[in-house]
């Protein structure tokens, strides 16, 4: 079948089978690999992407079904050469080790500061919980989403 | 708050220099690799833990029409491959030919056009099994009758491993037999999966017309994938090249070499096309290295004033269906004969007797440190046994026995030679951190108004860095890694290592150790990593052996760039080399500051056409394969405070303070992310990680879905300290942190939340149900679902 969307402001069609996943069709049929693949059951949010300006889990939804839709994934939120805050500040904070869990966690913080530019160690800790890192003991991600909290867009950062 | 400092020459808190990359989603990890005309591969798995294969059928999946090529394990056979050399003196089946020993194991592989194709045509495959019956309790392995898993090998008649021992029997009986007080407690360590976030996978390309085989694997250690794949597979060595790109985690899980990825490389020979094969989560859990599994009878003696004389522990080991535990060949239980911990004592004894069962295969993964973690949980857990039984304060009993400075170095009872440590001055900083007197207070207070609250503590010692060559070897490789440092004619400079980083952060340490050495700034120093091509032979990462083993060998490497700056800057300047003195990036004449030559000054010298002194060649670089003189000791004091629910058993962890040492840190910023990581294991593996099974052998933790791991909302803000004991061995002084906090941790929160409910002792992981099982005196055996 033939799938139409958006994906990081561009529009893709691509011919694929109806049961392929959206995380398979972002990684192998767009070559976006900065999104990964870490469980198949919805536990581990390695996968997560935006849908239509919302976290979902990619390895759960069918490309399909993001058909028409607008899709965001983790090489889009650097921007004419300027990184975001949320990633300015895993880099400041320490808050990636393999870099593995990264991209979802990044865009599950950029989607919290979206709708609560200050949260609390506890909203912060409380947004990502659905998504799992095994090398950071979440501390050092707590601290970077509170640094982006802190450094707003508009001041310039560097890699 | 900022974390880094402003870019340090040298140790310090500094930005990692492999964020650029992972930060914008442009890591390469293997599953990202894609290579023209590449073909994926699936593996068919039994569904049975134990049973006869009578007919494999795969006429349906060979015809279907994006298949390229169906591998069994008959087609092994002609080939030599069906069993390759498993880790511990045992070997391990590729795809099952006789028999399928483990729920999971690798039956069939399918090599198709694309990835979801090849898992349509595993379903293809008609396997015809007759069912046998499986062993699921370590404890009923070496019972008479039991089902014999290894007939296999010739002779086999019962599902014995080995014996193992250490320490002196006899003079532990002796101390055992006139101790005041002695307390006898079985512990379970139940068995546990490192779960890194990326699962294991391989892409092959096996190149017929130049013989090259090259492969990109999810492996912690990329030579020694390579010699084996030579000594097994009779391939030449130097046309085998593996590339360990980016890993997603490690933990121990990805030391060894797995089934699927001997069959990537029988795929691409077979099909003359590159193959990638990449696991999913449930493959993962059921089939890659667990860890630990440890059935423990522990024995700790005393004076009635609490001074600790004696320790003495029996263990069975489930090694699952193959003996293919990763770790130092003289040592079939790791290192786990470190069961003393901290403490000094008279006497101590540990025997290990490891089993077969119907299950996966491994047992030495998870950030263990050889089996450290399982010993360290040991002493921890009896200690606090035998403060229950005393009635003492648990600080106060550890602060009585700890090891004193003045022991140091410390020959313990089972032969280890500690090499650095001040014992009593991190224990009283963590309660210090913590507030270990009004903690108590507040917990009394609590007490009365039926609230429960725990105070747990954990002190370790590990043993890292493995290890000398002379007795620790991995299949005969002596566990030596080299280094090499090369300073270009601008001053810029590479390093190539052995060892292969998993989110460590090596090329930011490493680049700090060299800078550290030579004065050069660490962004003009690249690290080469994770290419068997490019990089000097080693053993790799696990064990928290990088910064203790190839942190030496760069530091010497450095060193011996340093000595040869120092001739040619002495040639530079007119002067004696004895005349210069060497401060961070430059020599100069003693006496005469003026007279200097900055590193990249005499690196362009070394390069050009400034005559050599006699002897001295050209260029500016040095080696080092360094072989350690002794294994390095991190210690560490661990303080957990928990809340109880008293009428529901869950457990909240309030606070976790965690004092490491692990001598000078070269970026604290990491040391402390090290130092995070594993301390969410403790948390991990104390509340709800467990790998269970039922009658038949079914995995029962197959997925994220059963297998749990804790989130953002179990984990606390932990409270770091620090105390600094150089290794007085280690060029850097430096002892390694990977291991530390996942070795240390568990014990602390498992004491604290059986200090809250008052029970003595109740196995991991302390889940809601059996908190409350503890609780009513009767908890669950953890490892089994049988009813």
């Amino acid at each position: 079948m033939q799938v139409t969307m958006t994906v990081n402001g561009e529009q893709v069609t691509r011919d694929v089978e109806p049961r392929v996943l959206l995380v398979h069709f972002i990684r192998d049929h767009l070559g976006l690999t900065g999104t990964h693949w870490g469980c198949d059951t919805s536990n581990c949010g390695v996968c997560v992407v935006w849908m239509d300006g919302e976290p979902v889990k990619s390895c759960t939804v069918l490309a399909a079904m993001a058909g028409g839709r607008s899709v965001r994934t983790v090489e889009d939120l650097e921007r004419d050469g300027v990184l975001d805050p949320v990633q300015q500040g895993f880099m400041e904070e320490h808050g990636l080790q393999c870099g593995f869990c990264t991209p979802g966690m990044m865009l599950t913080a950029r989607w919290l500061l979206d709708h609560n530019p200050d949260p609390t160690e506890a909203e912060i800790r409380d947004a990502i919980c659905g998504q799992i890192c095994r090398c950071t003991g979440y501390e050092n991600i707590v601290r970077a989403v509170r640094w982006a909290a802190h450094h707003p867009a508009t001041e310039e950062v560097t890699a | 708050m900022t974390t880094v400092d402003a870019n340090p020459i040298g140790f310090g808190r500094m930005k990692r220099k492999e964020d650029a990359r992972f930060l914008r989603g442009k890591g390469n990890y293997v599953d990202d690799v894609q290579l023209p005309g590449m073909l994926h591969g699936a593996v068919l798995r039994s569904p049975l833990a134990h049973a006869r294969i009578a007919k494999i059928d795969t006429s349906a999946a060979e015809a279907h029409p994006k298949v390229k090529a169906v591998i069994t394990g008959a087609t092994l056979e002609t080939l030599g491959l069906a069993w390759i050399p498993a880790l511990s003196h045992d070997r391990l089946a590729v795809l099952a030919t006789d028999k399928v020993r483990f729920q999971g194991q690798e039956v069939a592989f399918v090599v198709a056009e694309d990835r979801y194709s090849a898992r349509d045509a595993l379903e293809l495959i008609d396997v015809e099994y007759e069912p046998l019956t499986p062993l699921v309790d370590a404890r009923r392995a070496l019972d008479p009758g039991a089902p014999v898993i290894r007939d296999d090998i010739e002779g086999k008649t019962d599902n014995h491993i080995f014996d193992w021992e250490a320490g002196d029997k006899a003079a532990t009986d002796a101390v055992f037999a006139k101790a005041d007080v002695v307390v006898t407690q079985d512990i379970l360590y139940p068995r546990v999966h490192p779960a890194p976030m990326e699962t294991c996978g391989q892409v092959a390309d096996m190149d017929k017309v130049t013989g090259k085989l090259t492969i990109w694997c999810t492996t912690q250690a990329p030579h020694a994938h390579r010699t084996l794949y030579a000594l097994v597979a009779g391939l030449p060595e130097h046309k085998i090249r593996v590339i360990s790109p980016d890993i997603g985690g490690g933990f121990g899980n990805k030391v060894g070499i797995y089934p699927g990825y001997v069959l990537t490389v029988v795929g691409s020979i077979v099909t003359g096309r590159p193959v990638k094969w990449m696991e999913d989560r449930s493959e993962n859990l059921m089939s890659t290295s667990f860890a630990r599994d440890y059935h423990m009878r522990g024995e700790i003696c005393a004076t009635r004033d609490g001074k600790i004389t004696g320790l003495r522990v029996r263990v069975l080991a489930d090694h699952g269906a193959f003996n293919n535990t990763a770790q130092p060949t003289r040592f079939p239980a790791g290192f786990f004969h470190i069961f003393t911990g901290s403490y000094d004592l008279e006497a101590a004894h540990c025997e290990v007797t490891g089993v077969y069962t119907n299950k996966a295969p491994g047992g030495v993964a998870y950030a263990c440190s050889f089996r450290v973690t399982e010993a360290a949980y040991l002493v921890e857990r009896i200690v606090d046994c035998l403060a229950d039984e005393l009635g003492m304060d648990p600080a106060e009993l550890r602060l009585k026995n700890l090891l004193r400075p003045e022991q140091f170095p410390y020959t313990c009872k089972t032969g280890w030679v500690y090499d650095s440590g001040d014992y009593p001055r991190a224990l009283r900083l963590a309660m210090d951190i913590a507030g270990y007197d009004q903690l108590r207070a507040e917990q009394k207070a609590k007490r009365e108004r039926g609230e429960l609250m725990g105070i747990g503590l954990s002190f370790f010692t590990e043993t890292v860095g493995a290890g000398p060559r002379k007795y620790m070897d991995i299949l005969g490789l002596g566990m030596a890694d080299g280094a090499e440092v090369r300073v270009h004619p601008t001053g810029k400079a590479v390093v190539r290592l052995s060892v292969q980083t998993q989110g460590q952060g090596h090329e930011t340490t490493f680049a700090q150790i060299v800078a550290e050495q030579l004065g050069i700034p660490p962004e003009d120093i690249d690290v080469v990593h994770g290419d068997t091509d490019n990089t000097p032979f080693g053993l790799g990462t696990y064990g928290s052996r990088s910064t203790p083993v190839s942190g030496a060998a760069v530091a010497v490497a450095a060193n011996r760039v340093r000595d040869k700056a120092r001739v040619i800057a002495a040639a530079m300047l007119e002067a004696n080399p004895d005349d210069l003195e060497w401060e961070k990036g430059k020599w100069y004449v003693r006496g005469s500051a003026d007279k200097a030559k900055t590193i990249q000054e005499i690196a362009l010298a070394a390069h050009g056409n400034l005559v050599l002194p006699e002897g001295v060649e050209g260029h500016l670089d040095g080696e080092c394969v360094y072989d350690p003189p002794n294994l390095t000791y991190p210690f560490g004091a661990y303080i957990c405070v928990v809340d109880v629910d008293p009428g529901t058993g869950q457990v909240k962890v309030r606070r976790f303070i965690a004092v490491d040492d692990c001598g000078p840190r070269i970026n604290p910023m990491i040391v402390e992310g090290q130092v995070h990581g594993g301390l969410a294991d403790g948390v991990g593996m104390a509340l709800m990680e467990v790998m269970a099974f039922d009658e038949d052998g079914n995995h029962l933790g197959g997925s994220f879905m059963d297998y749990l791991l804790p989130t953002s909302v179990e984990c606390p803000s932990w409270e770091l300290g620090e105390t600094v004991t150089p290794s007085p061995h280690h060029p850097l002084g430096v002892k390694g942190v990977g291991e530390s906090a996942t070795v240390g941790s568990p014990a602390a929160v498992v004491n604290a939340i059986l200090d809250a409910i008052g029970v003595r002792h109740a196995d991991m992981p302390l889940t809601p149900a059996q908190v409350w099982r503890a609780m009513q005196g009767s908890p669950f055996r953890t490892d089994l679902a049988i009813t």
